[in-house]
């Protein structure tokens, strides 16, 4: 029961992680109809600038500021040296440009901080645990990045909802071209949209920096994983986009242990020691199939 | 002659690479040449639907390690000749894409690049899980495959001219397809798809069988790679795997066969020979990427077409 209860919070946790890279996202992809592979670099670079602001510091809470910003600023750079020559191309152009970019950046990172992996450390203050039934504990920080993560959640819901601009976005992500002839600046809104989506996407990688440790590469997975929750929750859909990306942190981790217990339960041990782990992994490109079998716009999917 | 010049004089250099007196580098330039050409067939295919079809895939890497783990699940049943392989590798990867086929062209744009990529992840988690084919380390192949006892995947001039006649084949296969009414469906569904369909061209069946045809051919490069490498990995299949397909493609141009092949020669030979020059390599391959994408409409075969 406890372990379940862990994973379960683990699953919210990953969730939130993956809420933070793909809010971006969503909204360039529903709004400029503008693929992005790059989105996960920022990720990545979010939690290098930690480090580097960490060791210049010593401070969590200035290394998190800062690198949030950096990575912001990192977006408007790449907005307005190659993203934004690309809008209203195919997405074909944009798949080659941002690959692109995958490499450059990556490598850039490479001989910047070197090859080997680093780590930030858990800040003191949050790095107790909180008992929970049974005599396990939940690590504070973790519990911390399910309140920031619902927080940054809830401010969003707030300026999507209730703000103009929020209002624009809404609107643009359902038909953008309508929303530029009513008089809305589109590019101005795409450039805002690219540098919060950079700086959540760097923030996100300095909270998971951490729990992980900080390399190159540590995005390729967590970028895909973004795309399924985009995809799932409804390209341009925030909302579909928190909603997807909690399923998906639960479905791998709560799934997980149930697809195993379930073989082991239900085949003879060796087949299920082979079956059991090869679902577990397969599990959320499952799920992401089956949602768009039967709705193939995604959940909340915006677009008519 | 008009479309062959490219493709004609693309062969020329292909069939020439094995009778250049190059003394001691000669088994290198071959080995080079041939890995070109196997990426090439792969991504010739993926350009019959990418290109032709309009159908952006983003999970081609996925039948290519269809086609290598049937080298593998034969190899460790003890058998290596290359009809049983070869009936493996085109019915697993036939299989594969009508399935996943059928439920991703339930969908579009963004959402169908994204679903294929998910079925191209779950075959690369897949992989990766049977113990019996090294897991995620892979698989170090016991023998090469031999056609009727023959070694024509054996190192050097032999698996040379064997990566030759399956992209040769496979190119002539893809375009000869493109000129018959079923090809012509399914570049008039890109085109435009309400009028194709007023016409009564069925978009399902003509997308799922262009699919299951590429499908098909790259099952057969990933048969040619794992006897190339003589190792057999779910890194063949990793995501990025499909990008570089992806870029071959779109690097050489969309849509014309013959610019799939030269975008597979072109990020081959910068990957290995930047490589070769600097460990950095990907610092001035990435930037030629995003250039590529901002400068160069209709890739390399675009910038064929307009000479002169």
């Amino acid at each position: 029961m406890t372990l379940l209860l862990v994973q379960a919070l683990n699953g919210v946790q990953l969730g939130l992680t993956l809420f933070l890279i793909a809010a971006g996202l969503t909204l360039v992809f529903g709004v400029m109809d503008f693929i992005n592979l790059a989105h996960g670099v920022q990720y990545m670079v979010g939690a290098y600038l930690a480090v580097s602001f960490y060791d210049a510091s010593g401070s969590f809470l200035l290394a998190l500021v800062g690198a949030s910003l950096a990575t912001g600023a990192l977006g408007l750079l790449l907005e307005a040296l190659v993203f934004r020559r690309l809008m209203g191309r195919g997405h074909l152009d944009q798949v080659l440009a941002t690959f692109g970019l995958i490499l450059t950046i990556g490598e850039l990172v490479r001989l910047i901080w070197g090859t080997s992996p680093l780590q930030l450390p858990v800040p003191r203050l949050l790095s107790g645990a909180v008992p929970l039934m049974s005599g396990m504990g939940y690590p504070v920080y973790r519990i911390m990045l399910i309140v920031v993560g619902l927080a940054v959640a809830g401010l969003m819901a707030l300026v999507i909802g209730r703000t103009k601009i929020g209002m624009q976005l809404r609107a643009g992500a359902s038909n953008a071209a309508m929303v530029n002839a009513l008089g809305v600046d589109i590019h101005r809104m795409f450039r805002l949209v690219f540098g919060v989506g950079a700086m959540l996407a760097g923030f996100a990688g300095v909270l998971a920096a951490p729990l992980v440790s900080v390399e190159a590469g540590m995005s390729d997975n967590l970028l895909i994983l973004a795309f399924v929750v985009i995809v799932v929750g409804g390209v341009g859909s925030v909302r579909g986009a928190f909603i997807a990306a909690i399923l998906v942190g639960l479905v791998d981790t709560l799934g997980r242990s149930l697809v195993t217990a379930l073989a082991l339960a239900l085949l003879p041990p060796m087949a299920a020691g082979h079956v059991g782990p090869a679902l577990a992994s397969m599990l959320i490109y499952l799920f992401m199939a089956a949602v768009l079998a039967v709705r193939p716009a995604g959940l909340f999917g915006v677009r008519a | 002659m008009k479309g062959w010049r490219l493709p004609l004089a693309m062969l020329l250099v292909f069939a020439a690479v094995p009778l250049l007196p190059l003394g001691r580098d000669s088994g290198y330039v071959m080995l080079l040449g041939a890995r070109i050409m196997v990426f090439a067939t792969a991504a010739v295919s993926l350009d019959l639907i990418l290109g032709a079809g309009g159908l952006v895939s983003f999970g081609h890497a996925a039948p290519l390690l269809l086609g290598a783990y049937a080298v593998a699940a034969l190899d460790k049943a003890g058998v290596d000749g290359a009809l049983p392989v070869l009936a493996l590798a085109l019915a697993l990867a036939g299989i594969y894409a009508l399935l996943t086929g059928a439920v991703a062209l339930r969908t579009r744009g963004v959402n169908f690049i994204m679903i294929t990529l998910a079925f191209a992840q779950m075959v690369y988690f897949a992989t990766g899980s049977i113990p019996d084919y090294g897991g995620t380390d892979g698989y170090p192949l016991g023998e090469r495959t031999r056609l009727f006892g023959l070694k024509v995947l054996h190192d050097g001039l032999p698996f040379y001219l064997s990566a030759l006649v399956v992209l040769v084949a496979s190119y002539l296969v893809c375009r000869a397809l493109l000129a018959t009414p079923f090809g012509r469906s399914l570049v008039a569904l890109r085109q435009n798809e309400q009028r194709a369909r007023a016409m009564g061209i069925d978009p399902l069946r003509v997308r799922l069988g262009a699919m299951v045809v590429a499908s098909l051919i790259a099952s057969l490069a990933g048969v040619l790679l794992a006897n190339e490498s003589d190792f057999i990995s779910p890194a063949y299949g990793a995501w990025q795997r499909s990008a570089e397909l992806m870029v071959m493609v779109l690097l050489g141009g969309a849509g014309s066969l013959s610019g799939a092949v030269l975008g597979a020669g072109v990020v081959v030979l910068l990957e290995e020979g930047l490589g070769r020059f600097t460990q950095h390599w990907p610092l001035i391959f990435g930037p030629v990427l995003v250039l590529a994408a901002l400068g160069l409409r209709g890739g390399l075969a675009g910038m064929w077409a307009r000479r002169g």
